[in-house]
């Protein structure tokens, strides 16, 4: 009788992609429910649809380049980038710009360069910015939180909107928007107004920004969940945080009217999504534990950077991508010491 | 007291399986009617035989001689006939076959007449322990098999602690937690004469924390001993010798070092046992506790099984197989090999045959790309980064894999146990390790052949080089040399002519000659003067010829001879 002879080792542990994959997308639903519920159905609208599409792109690409697609289909990385670059987009946007943002995140991103595993770029955060560049306008257009709005555009009136620009009669696009916390940040402060006279603004809330900083709270709940679990380490949430917080706090110390306090900065617009659901992107950041601390300190000081001195008011997804150019090098420099090899 | 412990960075917690195997106590295995013992069960030279095929040999009788220093001797395992000394099956992951001793066993099991020596252990000096160890065949017992005699040998090193492994990490496997919970006295009888030979300093027996039983029996022997006890928590790969010392001592082994170095010698508790039988007893080794496990036979269980008993022997006693088994694993799941047959023989190594079912084991599944996660570092016990390696790997770069230690690499399985892409991941380290190993051969290889040619290049420059040399000194010499040979040739004449001269001095048949005698004397002696006259003119001629045509062909040619011999 002749067996079957695999070599070891015979077991295997639990893990598998579409599991880590899938907790991801599960950590993120917290923040995405209170997100929703702070600025509307449009939140909503552009998940499902990004997610429609980054499926139907996956698919489509997978067929292309002749691999199995039901295997990399139900890999849960898609939708994963889908919800990523959804929950990153204004609510309300225009439906063709979330279709061009996902389709241009799954196409060029991830499968030009090889797909799952083979992309240099978190996909996500190159179409964000791709969207950012080519349409600026649209993708600076933030509804107001409901709780400082009159206006509450009803399911099917968001709908309308994003897929036939209609608004009710008698709603102004201008009674819909508002600034950012971040974005009016940097307009009052090139007009030269203090850091308290700007925060006095009711869109500020209690720490960084009214409705901002629960879904910030929610995210970071579902990031810690991520990390109890040991889908991701801490090294980069705590050296991109650590960094944004030191860095803002000396500059707030030295000069806290213009600067604004690193609560603010922790708690508003993406860093907190992007510490701990962006940056931890495995595929396109650094590896090993000393690498990814690097990373992380690179993502959170190019944000600060970028937020008080650069163009754009956010600066997660310009960090992300330009710490994902020097992973490669980081993992060079960092590799931990062999067992053995000089230590005790 | 407690003992601080540390840790060793990764290691994973895969589940363990071992209570099914340690239900019952430990049985011996009947004998079989058959036993194949090869001549290699162990980390070194083969055994050479000492017994011919005919041969009755009795148990215990030695029946193959450890060749060179790292070998081990082979002893029959029961008493019986040497029916064959052939190639059979052996369990190696090649599946390839090897020099066996085949014995009929006679059922009647009889010992050869032995005995503990005369000398406590105590009196002996260590060497005289050491070689004693050697020729009862003890190897490690934990898995490895490395003659154990070596190991005692504290090479000029100041020992400061024995560690006794009894962790036992691997899933299914409780061979030793049987041996440690029911003969701990053996342990710590063999655990003195180590002691002994090593002279060392302190003794510490590790006993991971999922065997209660194995530490409490082994607690209550040690009372009163200056051993200790120590209960790890329960990790995988921690039976790994660095990683245990540096769990139990902190101290980190030398990479491509031995513990001995740094004043640690790790033995395996059932190498202790085996130790105290060879030296208290005078028994060789020849049996081992196996566990017999797996939801493929019925029954699992330990058993004192003879070396060489075919392992389906052994599945019989527990049960037999069942149909849906799906692979034979002799040690455990994570570092243990598949086997092609059940025929395979039971040797010094094996500690637990696996007969797993498909529920036992992870099908193979579909392996996605790599994601870069990560995870396969987190939990390598060297600290390498597996994910790299594999990168290597799969590009061919070896050069790189090395230069990211992949020798280091002890193939323990955590990191394609934890991917979650499934990728058989040491399964690339052992490809690079091969191909590796492979390309310095060749390289060697190549490397002589090399030498060869340049050696043999430079010797016919340098034969040419000579020969030219020799040819011009002679040309030389004939050219400015002729007259001193002219020379050399009158002033031989001259001292033959001295000679006769002389010779002419004394009494002569040719003084009181007649008349007519003297006048045909002096014929004849004209007739010579005349031939003399035109022998010399013939010989000043080829003078004349043999400065015209320098050199001396005839040692030329025989120079070309001799050249030629050397070459050849």
């Amino acid at each position: 009788m002749l067996l079957n002879t695999p070599s070891s080792p015979h077991f295997h542990g639990p893990s598998t992609v579409t599991k880590v994959m899938l907790r991801v997308a599960y950590a993120l639903i917290p923040g995405m429910l209170i997100y929703s519920w702070l600025f509307g159905w449009g939140v909503i609208i552009n998940v499902l649809l990004a997610s429609v599409t980054a499926l139907a792109t996956e698919a489509l690409m997978l067929r292309l380049r002749q691999r199995p697609v039901k295997m990399f289909l139900t890999d849960g990385s898609a939708l994963v980038t889908a919800l990523l670059l959804g929950l990153a987009l204004p609510p309300l946007a225009p439906w063709w710009m979330v279709l061009i943002g996902t389709a241009f995140a799954i196409i060029f991103a991830k499968h030009l360069y090889g797909g799952l595993g083979f992309n240099p770029f978190n996909p996500a955060m190159v179409g964000y910015v791709m969207l950012l560049i080519s349409f600026p306008r649209e993708m600076t257009s933030w509804p107001a939180p409901l709780s400082l709005s009159e206006v509450h555009l009803t399911l099917s009136q968001s709908l309308a909107y994003v897929f036939g620009g209609n608004l009710p009669a008698g709603i102004k696009l201008d009674a819909l928007t508002m600034a950012t916390p971040l974005d009016a940040l940097r307009t009052e402060l090139s007009l030269n107004k203090t850091m308290e006279e700007i925060t006095a603004s009711p869109i500020f809330g209690s720490i960084a920004g009214s409705g901002w900083e629960w879904i910030n709270i929610a995210f970071l709940a579902g990031g810690l969940w991520l990390m109890y679990k040991n889908i991701i380490s801490w090294h980069v949430p705590a050296a991109m945080l650590g960094s944004l917080a030191l860095i803002s706090l000396a500059f707030y110390f030295i000069e806290p009217a213009t600067y604004a306090s690193p609560l603010f900065h922790l708690f508003s617009g993406g860093a907190i999504l992007g510490a701990f659901f962006i940056a931890t992107d495995p595929v396109s950041g650094a590896t090993t534990p000393r690498g990814r601390i690097y990373f992380g300190i690179g993502v959170g000081v190019l944000t600060y950077a970028i937020r008080s001195w650069g163009g754009y008011p956010d600066a997660v997804a310009f960090s992300v991508l330009l710490m994902n150019m020097a992973a490669p090098t980081i993992d060079h420099y960092t590799r931990p010491q062999v067992f053995g090899h000089g230590g005790k | 007291m407690i003992r601080q412990l540390f840790n060793f960075k990764g290691g994973v917690h895969p589940p363990q399986h071992k209570h099914s195997s340690t239900a019952q106590p430990i049985r011996p295995a009947t004998l079989a009617k058959q036993l194949v013992l090869p001549l290699h069960q162990h980390i070194g030279e083969s055994a050479v035989p000492i017994v011919e095929v005919g041969d009755h040999v009795l148990k215990g009788q030695k029946i193959a001689r450890a060749e060179g220093y790292v070998s081990a001797s082979v002893h029959a395992s029961s008493s019986g006939t040497v029916v064959a000394i052939e190639e059979r099956p052996i369990p190696h992951p090649s599946g390839l076959n090897a020099q066996c001793i085949v014995i009929d066993t006679d059922a009647e099991d009889r010992w050869i007449e032995h005995g503990a020596p005369v000398t406590p252990y105590t009196e002996m000096p260590a060497s005289q322990l050491r070689n004693l160890i050697r020729t009862s065949g003890i190897v490690g017992l934990g898995g490895a098999g490395f003659p154990s005699y070596i190991k005692l040998n504290p090479a000029g090193c100041q020992i400061d602690t024995l560690i006794l492994n009894g962790v036992e990490c691997e899933p299914y496997i409780s061979c030793d937690d049987m041996l440690m919970r029911e003969r701990p006295e053996q342990i710590i009888a063999g655990a003195k004469i180590m002691r002994h030979a090593l002279q060392a300093k302190q003794v510490l027996i590790a006993i991971e924390d999922n065997k209660p039983e194995a530490y409490a029996a082994l607690v209550d022997v040690c009372a009163g001993e200056d051993f200790e006890v120590v209960q790890v928590p329960t990790l995988y790969p921690q039976g790994s010798e660095k990683q245990l010392i540096k769990v139990l001592t902190d101290k980190e082994v030398p990479s491509n070092g031995l513990p001995v170095q740094i004043g640690i010698v790790v033995h395996n508790v059932g190498t202790a046992a085996a130790i105290h039988n060879a030296i208290d007893l005078g028994k060789p080794l020849t049996s081992r506790i196996v566990t017999i496990t797996g939801d493929g036979v019925a029954e699992p269980c330990n058993l004192e099984v003879p070396f060489g008993t075919p392992m389906q022997h052994l599945l019989d006693q527990c049960g037999g197989l069942r149909n849906d088994v799906d692979r034979i694993i002799m040690g455990g799941p994570m570092m243990g090999f598949a086997m092609h047959s059940t025929a395979i023989p039971v040797v010094k190594t094996t500690n637990c045959i696996l007969a797993a079912t498909k529920d036992n084991v992870t099908p193979p599944s579909d392996v996605m790309p790599c994601i870069r996660c990560g995870a396969c570092a987190d939990v390598c016990p060297v600290e390498l980064l597996p994910q790299q390696l594999q990168w290597f790997a799969r590009a061919k770069e070896f050069d790189r894999a090395q230069e990211y230690n992949l020798f280091d690499c002890i193939e323990c399985g955590c990191c394609s146990y934890v991917c979650p892409s499934n990728i058989p991941l040491v399964h690339f380290y052992r490809y690079a390790k091969t191909e590796i190993w492979s390309q310095e051969r060749e390289k060697e290889k190549a490397d002589q052949a090399r030498q060869r040619h340049e050696f043999r290049q430079s010797r016919i420059e340098r034969e040419a080089a000579e020969k030219a040399a020799r040819l011009a000194k002679k040309k030389a010499a004939a050219q400015a040399g002729g007259g001193d040979k002219q020379a050399a040739i009158q002033a031989a004449m001259a001292r033959a002519k001295a000679k006769k001269h002389a010779q002419g001095s004394g009494p002569k048949n040719t003084d009181n000659l007649t008349e007519s005698q003297q006048q045909q004397v002096n014929k004849a002696d004209e007739m010579r003067a005349k031939a003399q006259q035109i022998a010399e003119s013939r010989r000043a001629q080829a003078q004349a010829a043999m400065t015209d045509k320098p050199g001396n062909t005839a040692k030329s040619d025989s120079d070309n001879q001799a050249a030629k011999d050397e070459k050849e």
